[in-house]
Parts: C-alpha cells; sequence; structure tokens
C-alpha cells in the first residue's frame, strides 16, 4: 500500500515528502494510549455504576438493566455534546471517547447540531447518520458476513 | 508594470489608505488581541448560523475600513474579496449588502495578499481610486465544510491547525498616506504530493518558497531587503519545512528576519491549537492588524507578505487527490509620513 502511493510520486516529490516526514511530529503514541484506556475505562466505570444503581435501586435485574443504562448514557453523551465539552473531552481522551455508545450518540448529535441551519429534513434529518451512517452500514456488513460463517460451521437452527 | 517572469512593480505607489480587523473571542484570548479593531466575545456573532457568522465578520470589517477611510461606500468603485466557503459566499453576500462592485476571488487562505495584489494594480494602473480587499474565514464554518461537525469528538494530530476566525479588509487609493504597496508576485501552483488535510503546513511550505524565491529574483534584490518576510499560515510544521528548503537551495533567508503568521497569533502554552494557525483570516488580521501597526509605529520599514493557500475541495481530498498549494506575495513598505 506504501509502496503503491510512493510509485504515483515523482522522484522530486518522494524527496520531499521524506523532507516533510522527518520535520512532523509524531503523534504522541503512549500518551494516546495511557489517556485512551483512562478515558474508556472512566466511561465505562460510569456506566457499571449506573447499571448497578438499576439492579439495587431500579428494581431490574442483571439482564435488563442494560437496558435503561444505555439511555442514559446516551443521554449524557448528547448533553456533553450540545453543552460543547464532548469534543474538547475527545482532543484529551482520543480513542478512549469514542467507546461505542458515548461516541455514537456524539457523532449523531454533533451532525444534528451542526446542520440544523439547513432545515429539519435536509439537515437534521438528512445529515445526522452522516458520521454514524458508516458505522452502521459496515457493521450490518459484518455481522452478515460473521452469520454466514457461523451457519457454515455450526450449521443452522441458531443458539 | 511586469517586471521580471511573474511580478508586479506599483510605480505609481497605491497606498493602504485604512485597514480593519474583526475576529472572534479565541482570537480575542491569543497575544495579538490589541492590535484588532474589533474583538466579538461570542463566535455566533449573533447570527443564525456559522456561515451568517462568517459573512458578518467580513461586512463589519469592510464598513470599518471604508468608515476608517473617511469614505463612504458610494466612493469605493470596486470590492475584491473572497473566502474559503464553497462558491465564496461570505464575500459575495457581503457585496450584496455593501452594493460596491465586485470581483470575487479564490486563493484558498492565499486570497488576503491575492485580493490586495489585485486592489493594488487596479489603482496602479488608474482603473479605480479606490479599492476595497478584504477576507475573511471562521473557525466552525470550516470546520463543518472540511472536517467534521464542530462538536463531534475527534482527536487532531499534533500537524493539524486551527482556523482563525476573522476578517481584514483594506482600502487602497492613490489619494492619502499610509503603507505603501511596492510590488507583488504572483505564485504559480505547486502540488509536492501531500495529501494530508491534516498537515496543510507540509503542503503548502513548497508554494512559499518557490514565490519568495521568484519574488526576489524578478525584483533582482536580497531577501535582506525587507525587514521581515511572513508567511501566512504555514504554522509550525510548514514554518520548520520551509527554513529546510531555503537551506537546501542555498537561498539567504537568514539576511532578514523570517516568521510566519500562523504562529503569532495564538498562544501555544494556554490555547490548544496543535501547529498553529490557519485560514483566509489569519494573514488577513496579522498583517492588517499586527504587522501594520508595528509599521505605523516605526518598527517595521520594508516588509513581504506571503500568504498561502491550499486550493483543495472536501470532494478531492476525498478522492485521494493530493493539495495543490499557491502563493502569492505583496511587498508593503513604510509610508511617507514616516520616512
Amino acid at each position: 500500500m506504501a509502496n503503491n502511493i510512493k510509485k504515483n510520486l515523482t522522484r522530486v516529490q518522494q524527496e520531499y515528502k521524506e523532507l516533510a516526514q522527518s520535520v512532523e511530529p509524531p503523534r504522541p503514541i503512549l500518551k494516546n494510549f495511557i489517556r485512551a484506556f483512562i478515558a474508556g475505562g472512566a466511561i465505562c466505570l460510569v456506566g457499571q455504576a449506573i447499571q448497578e444503581m438499576f439492579v439495587h435501586w431500579g428494581g431490574f435485574d442483571e439482564k435488563k438493566a442494560g437496558d435503561p443504562t444505555v439511555a442514559v448514557m446516551i443521554l449524557l453523551s448528547v448533553i456533553l455534546t450540545s453543552m460543547g465539552v464532548y469534543d474538547k473531552f475527545a482532543q484529551w481522551a482520543g480513542a478512549g471517547s469514542a467507546v461505542p455508545v458515548t461516541g455514537f450518540a456524539n457523532s449523531m448529535a454533533s451532525a444534528a447540531i451542526e446542520h440544523q441551519s439547513e432545515g429539519m429534513v435536509l439537515g437534521v434529518g438528512g445529515k445526522m447518520f452522516k458520521l454514524a451512517g458508516p458505522v452502521i452500514v459496515f457493521g450490518t456488513v459484518a455481522a452478515f458476513a460473521v452469520g454466514i460463517v457461523h451457519l457454515l460451521i455450526k450449521g443452522g437452527g441458531g443458539s | 508594470m511586469l517586471k521580471g517572469h511573474q511580478s508586479w512593480l506599483f510605480e505609481n505607489k497605491p497606498f493602504i489608505r485604512s485597514t480593519a480587523t474583526v475576529v472572534g473571542p479565541f482570537e480575542g484570548r491569543g497575544p495579538l488581541a490589541k492590535d484588532f479593531d474589533i474583538v466579538h466575545g461570542e463566535s455566533m456573532m449573533g447570527q443564525k448560523s456559522w456561515e451568517k457568522a462568517e459573512k458578518a465578520l467580513i461586512e463589519e470589517a469592510a464598513k470599518l475600513a471604508i468608515e476608517n477611510a473617511g469614505l463612504t461606500k458610494e466612493q469605493v468603485q470596486f470590492y475584491i474579496g473572497g473566502d474559503l466557503m464553497n462558491q465564496i459566499i461570505s464575500s459575495s453576500f457581503a457585496a450584496r449588502t455593501l452594493s460596491i462592485p465586485y470581483i470575487g476571488v479564490f486563493g484558498a487562505c492565499s486570497t488576503s495578499m491575492e485580493s490586495l495584489a489585485l486592489a493594488a494594480n487596479l489603482v496602479n494602473s488608474g482603473s479605480a481610486k479606490f479599492v476595497l480587499a478584504g477576507t475573511c474565514s471562521h473557525d466552525s464554518s470550516a470546520e463543518k465544510q472540511f472536517r467534521y461537525p464542530t462538536e463531534y469528538g475527534s482527536q487532531k494530530p499534533p500537524t493539524a491547525q486551527y482556523t482563525v476566525t476573522g476578517a481584514g479588509a483594506a482600502i487602497v487609493s492613490m489619494e492619502g498616506d499610509g503603507p505603501v504597496v511596492t510590488s507583488a508576485t504572483i505564485g504559480r501552483v505547486i502540488d509536492m504530493g501531500i495529501k494530508d488535510p491534516f498537515n496543510m503546513g507540509a503542503a503548502m511550505a513548497p508554494a512559499a518558497v518557490d514565490t519568495i524565491e521568484a519574488h526576489v529574483r524578478d525584483l533582482g534584490i536580497e531577501p535582506g531587503y525587507y525587514d521581515l518576510i511572513v508567511t501566512g499560515d504555514l504554522a509550525k510544521v510548514g514554518y520548520e519545512i520551509a527554513c529546510k528548503l531555503f537551506k537546501k537551495h542555498n537561498f539567504p533567508i537568514e539576511q532578514t528576519e523570517y516568521s510566519d503568521c500562523g504562529m503569532m497569533i495564538y498562544d501555544y502554552e494556554t490555547q490548544m491549537v496543535q501547529a498553529g494557525a490557519s485560514g483566509c483570516g489569519c494573514s488577513a488580521v496579522v498583517t492588517y492588524g499586527h504587522l501594520l501597526n508595528r509599521m505605523r509605529r516605526g518598527e517595521l520599514k520594508r516588509i513581504l507578505v506571503v500568504a498561502t493557500g491550499a486550493l483543495l475541495s472536501p470532494i478531492s481530498f476525498q478522492q485521494g487527490e493530493s493539495i495543490p498549494c499557491i502563493a502569492h506575495a505583496v511587498s508593503i513598505e513604510a509610508g511617507r509620513e514616516i520616512l
């Protein structure tokens, strides 16, 4: 892949690319790992705490408490997004803030807020899935592929 | 008058009669805050959308520049402007409000000097008495068009740049006093194959170097002729690359002070801007605000402003195209009142 890209460049461009790369500050990978670990873990911890609350005081059993927990996490993410906090937190946290539920909610809420100016239908309705759409599409495609593999190995009939 | 291969020499000495700069709250917290005419406290500027806010910025800057020149808008013959929005809507919509005959130009972030060079040429040739040149950018409208929704949580790499929310405008005329526009060099489009839209500095640096070298060659001068040469918005990464390219080409940049507008407007310590600033507004507000103020105070006699632009579109980089870049240089020298 990298070689393919290089082949299309002239010699001068290749030389320049090397010069540019020597100056470019590298992404602080170790720092990003540690921050993502802390932030992602903290979000999950909050989720776990909320789930425990639903189990202890909400009268849900362990399995059913997952649903209201997800709803609360989505709500929290959307509130933080609309307050303009989530994007700043994400610059610090990196991949940690992309943990499924809150990151997904942020991608939809941010697109909806941003494109509100183009109207409810074409703006909010049409652009809301701008970032989340690909996740759903390829998530479904991947699930389909895994389903086929499952069928071939274990045979039909499901669980 | 054509001088050399790609430069204009303005022998009739057109002046920058007045300037105006309007910026947003984030720029107002930066180190150059006192050089700007208006600092807004809120990035929406009381408008309903980011695009409308950007238009409000350039409208305000244009009106203030005309007022500072002691003119009315009926006396201004032409308005030359452009911006980063698709179909340069901010400038065209501002021209609708101003109702000054309008020439829309697009040079991405090089628009500030492209419009100033054209304005000076019109005045120098006698095609106009008063010309308004201006440009603007808004961080959120640029993010929305070129990157992600503003509130979307994505981590930017250290090479990314922060688009300046601001507008700068100037009135160029033959009558009056002020800094003189002495020459300009129109740049070639240079593409060194950089594809990363989060690394504009590296993409634009070769264009800036090419234009600076062409300017010096065309005019038959040394870089030391200028007290200061500034590039538009290369920021940290592009600036460092430009320095290396000058060295590689044996170009004596050390004769003068070389700096970059994208490294002046924000405080790296307290403001989260990664490599530095970018956007049409960056070179416009730094030049029309900070640099000309320094010239008016007598600290600078001759400067060369080289505004750099990345000519990509949101579609071109998604299709995997590399980023073609351009740079336009304008030489500004202290006016008669100072010398």
